[in-house]
């Protein structure tokens, strides 16, 4: 099997992913499965999405070169902008894709979980371009720190439900999610944000973000001439970091997915089972899964998508982590240096790159900039102060 | 004494099997078991408490999370279990990733070494349930199925091949919690069922008072109760829940007299 072909009929990438939901909702992911399967392979289908994703979307997203930080640390440093996309993020390809396949399968209605807000911004953003209900769920301490989005997302049309289980952040929204989508499976749609879950979401959400990867591999070859020595992206779930792999796996690029110190689940987890798949999962010694911390809401996860669980098992793919002051550092230093304020997400790819610059001298490094920063120029007013 | 043994001479005693939830390591738990195994009980199911419960609602999350903040872990409370004595079946609820970090082999002997006969994995379906199911099977542990509204007929049979001691009849869409009423799908789930398999079938989730016991058996062999449990648990003691569990037991004998 070549790498970041389909998964198996289990949905398994490896060991990992896998379908571990309430019998309840067994159906619903196999008609899902089927529906996604079908859609994929349509070519209306694929049609309506190409044209919604050029003609809302804004794609394709272009490359920017970043002359004045390459040369500071003595890289070719190449961006993929994702943050030029309507709503600000890579977040649209997949929600836009999902809400097609809702519509083509008959449900009237979506559920999502969001941990920043931006999943959650473009869910709402969808639902009104297609006339769908939508109802986010969020955890309380991020309904606080990114209380813009959540007037976005009112602004949409769309109900915002605080989660004020558990560590009330994101793996808590996605509960939340999931038991709403337990109760009503006839008439919504659960629109998961990320490369996880049960199957069939891990494989259909990469899909729905291959064209970054696609996009990137084109583009990179006309303007650099080669492939990059490395391709470099953030990860919680891991979405944008898989969208971008996806086009370079197979060449000799080096791939490298930064986590966040506080939530780093392939350096600190062991393979366990939560929000429907096995992967690699920080929990106690007796499986408890174990909160993440990290200053970037998005990526305050305490697992990581099946396929990359797979991607780092093989040694394909390097998870190095990065801190919260790596990170506070690189999202000023991209402002100052390039007139380009990313997300704290993306801030962490571009951490790494900072602090790893030296042994990449005269490398070619394409960084996927997967969001724009506005929604953080709050928190960041504060932490600045 | 297997819980299927068990379940299926009470039933064909005529008497309606009564399974009230307990969330282990929620103070006063283990007075709450004896008191519910002492007011009439058939065999008792005891959740051990997990960080991400999906499949339930809002009074079982807090008491997990409660169990949780005080320190309550799988050992402690199967260490507990070791000590009851209750003289019926005890069940243990758990959710799959505590059952995958300790080692399905190794967990299904802790289960068996602490005198459990049977376990309920929510989050563990038919597709992924080889190894577990391998392991309790070895063991001599039973393990019971779930059966969603959802299904279609076809994977029925399937579920209640693979169900040991009782099958599970989810009662509604959605997760753990008290309803107004019982809702139609409770009765139509084990409705059926009940024509497919000659196991006990119990509807459980969202079954919240002693007349919903009463409807939901019409059709069923027997019901579980958690919600309305573990609320009395929380908001009166282990002697509230017992209060409770013998008021649903006389209402289930009034209306299903067993034969003596």
């Amino acid at each position: 099997m070549s790498l970041m072909s389909d998964p198996t009929t289990e949905g398994r990438f490896g060991e990992f992913g896998g379908r571990f939901v309430p019998e309840t909702l067994v159906p619903a992911c196999q008609e899902l499965e089927i529906a996604f399967k079908e859609a994929w392979q349509d070519p209306v289908f694929r049609g309506e999405l190409d044209a919604v994703l050029r003609d809302y979307a804004g794609r394709p997203s272009i490359l920017t070169e970043c002359h004045n930080l390459g040369a500071k640390l003595g890289i070719r440093l190449i961006l993929k902008r994702e943050d030029l996309n309507h709503t600000g993020s890579h977040k649209i390809n997949n929600v836009l894709g999902q809400a097609l396949l809702a519509k083509r399968m008959g449900k009237k209605r979506l559920v999502a979980e969001t941990g920043a807000g931006q999943h959650g911004v473009a869910t709402a953003t969808a639902a009104a371009l297609f006339g769908l209900e939508c109802k986010v769920y969020m955890g309380a301490v991020d309904v606080e720190r990114q209380a813009l989005n959540v007037f976005r997302m009112h602004l949409l049309g769309a109900e915002v439900e605080a989660v004020h289980s558990g560590s009330r952040t994101l793996k808590d929204a996605v509960n939340e999610a999931m038991r709403d989508w337990v109760a009503t499976v006839e008439t919504t749609h659960y629109c998961l944000g990320s490369v996880m879950g049960p199957h069939p979401y891990p494989w259909m959400v990469r899909q729905f973000h291959r064209v970054i990867g696609d996009e990137a591999r084109e583009q990179f070859q006309a303007l650099v001439g080669d492939a990059p020595d490395v391709v470099v992206a953030c990860v919680g779930g891991g979405s944008n970091a898989i969208g971008i792999f996806s086009g370079f796996v197979d060449l000799k690029s080096r791939l490298v997915g930064v986590e966040p110190a506080g939530g780093a689940a392939v350096k600190r987890g062991v393979p366990g089972v939560v929000h429907g798949m096995k992967s690699y999962l920080m929990q106690d010694e007796y499986g408890q899964v174990q909160e993440a911390h990290s200053i970037s809401a998005g990526l305050d996860y305490p697992g990581i998508g099946p396929e990359h669980s797979y991607l780092a098992s093989i040694g394909r793919v390097e998870y190095p982590n990065v801190t919260d002051d790596e990170v506070i550092s690189a999202f000023q230093e991209l402002a100052r240096t390039e007139g380009i304020i990313p997300a704290l997400e993306c801030a962490h790819a571009l951490a790494w790159i900072i602090r790893e610059s030296g042994s990449m001298q005269g490398q070619t490094v394409l960084m996927n900039l997967s969001g724009r920063g506005d929604k953080d120029v709050g928190q960041m007013m504060e932490i600045l102060k | 004494m297997t819980l299927e043994s068990e379940l299926r001479s009470k039933r064909d005693r005529g008497r309606k099997i009564l399974v009230p939830y307990i969330t282990g390591g929620f103070p006063g738990w283990i007075d709450a078991v004896r008191a519910a195994a002492a007011s009439g009980a058939d065999a008792i199911e005891i959740g051990l408490p997990f960080s991400d419960p999906v499949m339930d609602g809002p009074v079982i999350q807090e008491a997990s999370q409660r169990a949780l903040e005080l320190g309550a872990t799988p050992v402690s409370i199967l260490d507990g279990v070791r000590n009851l004595d209750v003289g019926i079946p005890l069940v243990v609820m758990c959710y799959y990733n505590t059952v995958f970090h300790a080692g399905h082999e190794r967990f299904a002997k802790q289960l068996v070494a602490a005198g459990v006969c049977a376990a309920i994995i929510p989050d563990l379906p038919l597709e992924e349930c080889g190894p577990w199911a391998k392991a309790a099977d070895e063991a001599g542990l039973e393990t019971g199925m779930l059966a969603a509204p959802t299904a279609p007929d076809s994977r029925l049979p399937m579920i209640v091949e693979r169900a040991r001691g009782f099958v599970y009849a989810v009662g509604l869409l959605g997760v753990t919690g008290e309803r107004s009423a019982l809702a139609a799908t409770a009765t139509a789930m084990a409705a059926r069922l009940k024509p497919i398999t000659d196991k006990p079938v119990l509807i459980g989730v969202g079954v919240s008072n002693a007349e919903q016991a009463v409807e939901a058996c019409r059709v069923a062999d027997g019901v579980i109760q958690g919600a309305s449990v573990v609320r009395r648990l929380i908001e009166g003691g282990a002697d509230a829940v017992g209060e409770y569990v013998d008021e649903v037991r006389r209402a289930l004998d009034a209306a299903f007299v067993p034969q003596s």
